[in-house]
């Protein structure tokens, strides 16, 4: 039972958090775009049409009130609406999130998939040349700015030997970005290069902490070949902080994810954001904002009740 | 030892700890120093800081490029006589700008550390000290900010506020004490049940004289290493601003400002308005991240393998 009890613990504090972060992003949205009255009915407004605008919209009253009406319309999946765009912002997400889901998602795997084998390969031959270059390139693309990275990717790439296209696909239907690898391939390998370069350090160090750990002594000394001590006894453990870091990345992934669709210009939610930054469109920005924070939230959630089932030494206390 | 919080213990034990004693080991500043020494990228790290600290704030005093008058007869020139990096769409001088431009990112960089730290700092001590429900509601807003994502909330109040360099800092900042809090709360939990803050208790200490003069001086090394990653992301940080379009003002600008500019002319290959600039931002935030790994494995005890 002690199980269900810290899962039960556990989503109780996940709910104190979101109900904390709808405050935030509420107060947030307060301070710094009180009401909407103003840019939709233009500049020559009488203040009489904007307090009947006000009122008519959930706009007046105490902030408790207003922050009620917020979260009544939040539970209600109401993300808010953006006079600029006059759509509702979930039709706005539902445009878009499949396309970041995409190129997020497809990342995440590869650089999860390398980071792992790489970690492991940089710390067994650790100080040999492969590690050095593979050190060498991880620090250089966790200290470049991302976008530079895909500006001199798509000016080697796609002007100088025009192998790929210099932009996301813009194609309209979901599977005709998937199958447009001309325009996919340069945002998805560089965004994982970029992910990679943070995952490979860390894996590479966490690898390194469970070499020294007893058990593989053991495995060698009772001749276990030493492909078996990498593969069943490195490989494994080695792998369980990777749950909490993926967890725990999701913020960074989505400022990657902001970058990476603004630099190929990739109609996805990034770009969106980006967009309705150059608007002012607050609505839209903090809809993003609150589920870039719930997603976290459900990140982070996920990684530690998957943690508690992958790895059993965890004693739930 | 743990068991003593409430007794009295002698305070000769703060001198001589038992052997095998877990816990935050007493950092001997000057066995990291030559630990430090010993690393040789870290100690590269230092010299490259170093070189861009000299290089954005003495520079202009030896180099006088021209940053101020705009010569549109020698605009976008490759690298001349007179302009040994080339000039920009205004004529300005590529190499004085990157100076000027230096010390945007630098002083943003430090000002947005040492802000996130102290404020940092002193919430997760007094958090760490105070444990119980006031420790729960302080982490836990640390938990809510820490959930949202970072870069968003930046670009939002910073479409709003943002323009200059102080302004910039304090908006990076705010959104940056967040995990040094959290670490600095960490060190504090396992060093508020040590003799030697028991011992300053008994003696009358006050919880302000405690977090001053027990609790953060103990904390230090974390503390020091978490400066340091935080100049390397605080420096990017703004430089995503600059590229988006919501970082400095004119006539503020940064290295990102001017990565920025020169990716209009990608097309043209104008090499010299976006290389020399980003070779200054990675270097810059890569001697950072060096320094800050080379602190980390001398000042962490545990780390030390050999």
């Amino acid at each position: 039972m002690p199980v269900t009890a810290y899962l039960i613990r556990r989503c109780g504090t996940a709910v104190v958090i979101l109900i904390g972060i709808s405050i935030f992003t509420y107060l947030l949205l307060h301070i710094v775009y009180p009401s909407p009255a103003r840019s939709v009915l233009g500049p020559k407004a009488s203040l009489a049409a904007i307090n009947a605008w006000n009122r008519a919209h959930g706009f007046s009253g105490s902030v408790f009130q207003q922050y009620w009406t917020y979260v009544d319309g939040l539970l209600h999946g109401n993300l808010g609406y953006s006079f600029k765009l006059n759509q509702s912002v979930a039709a706005l997400f539902g445009e878009r999130w499949e396309r970041s889901a995409y190129l997020s998602g497809v990342s995440l795997v590869l650089s999860v998939a390398i980071a792992i084998p790489l970690g492991i390969y940089q710390a067994v031959k650790r100080n040999s040349v492969g590690d050095h270059v593979a050190t060498t390139l991880s620090f250089t693309f966790y200290a470049m700015p991302d976008y530079l990275l895909y500006l001199v990717a798509i000016q080697l790439f796609a002007i100088i030997w025009r192998v790929f296209g210099p932009e996301g696909s813009q194609s309209a239907s979901m599977t005709g970005v998937v199958l447009d690898w001309r325009d996919m391939t340069l945002p998805i390998v560089c965004l994982t290069l970029l992910v990679l370069a943070g995952y490979s350090r860390y894996m590479r160090s966490a690898a390194m902490d469970t070499l020294a750990q007893d058990y593989i002594k053991a495995a060698r000394a009772k001749g276990l070949p030493e492909r078996l001590v990498l593969y069943r006894h490195l490989a494994r453990n080695a792998m369980l902080p990777m749950i909490t870091l993926v967890g725990l990345s999701i913020p960074a992934l989505l400022a990657g994810n902001l970058i990476c669709e603004t630099t190929f210009n990739f109609p996805g939610l990034g770009l969106l954001f980006f967009n309705s930054l150059q608007n002012e469109d607050y609505p839209v920005l903090l809809a993003y904002t609150l589920i870039g924070a719930v997603l976290t939230v459900l990140g982070n959630l996920l990684a530690d009740v998957s943690l508690t089932v992958a790895d059993p030494r965890i004693r739930l206390t | 030892m743990a068991d003593a919080i409430g007794s009295l213990p002698p305070l000769d034990i703060v001198r001589a700890p038992e052997a095998g004693e877990i816990g935050p080991v007493q950092v001997s500043w000057r066995l990291a120093l030559r630990e430090f020494a010993e690393n040789k990228l870290a100690v590269a790290g230092v010299v490259v800081l170093l070189f861009f600290v000299l290089f954005s704030f003495v520079g202009p005093l030896v180099y006088h490029g021209n940053v101020l008058h705009s010569d549109l007869s020698i605009a976008n020139s490759p690298p001349v006589q007179g302009h040994p990096l080339g000039t920009d769409a205004e004529g300005f001088d590529v190499l004085g700008e990157l100076m000027y431009g230096g010390q945007a990112s630098l002083e943003i960089g430090f000002l947005a550390a040492i802000f996130a730290i102290a404020v940092g700092a002193l919430w997760g001590a007094i958090a760490g000290l105070a444990g119980g429900l006031l420790d729960g509601f302080m982490m836990r807003i640390v938990d809510i900010l820490l959930s949202i994502p970072f870069l968003f909330v930046v670009l939002i109040v910073s479409v709003r506020f943002g323009a200059n360099v102080l302004s910039l800092s304090l908006i990076i900042g705010a959104f940056t004490w967040l995990v040094p809090a959290r670490l600095v709360r960490g060190e504090v939990l396992t060093l508020r049940v040590r003799d030697f803050v028991s011992a300053a208790r008994t003696a009358g200490a006050t919880r302000w004289r405690l977090i001053n003069r027990h609790l953060l001086p103990n904390a230090l090394s974390v503390i020091i290493v978490n400066v340091t990653f935080n100049i390397a992301d605080s420096i990017l940080t703004v430089a995503y601003l600059g590229f988006l379009g919501f970082g400095l003002q004119y006539p503020n600008y940064d290295w990102g400002d001017l990565l920025n500019n020169g990716t209009n002319f990608m097309l043209d290959g104008y090499w010299w308005l976006i290389y020399p600039a980003g070779f200054c931002l990675i270097a810059t935030v890569m001697a950072c991240n060096l320094i800050g790994d080379g602190l980390r494995d001398a000042l962490d005890v545990r780390m030390r393998r050999r």
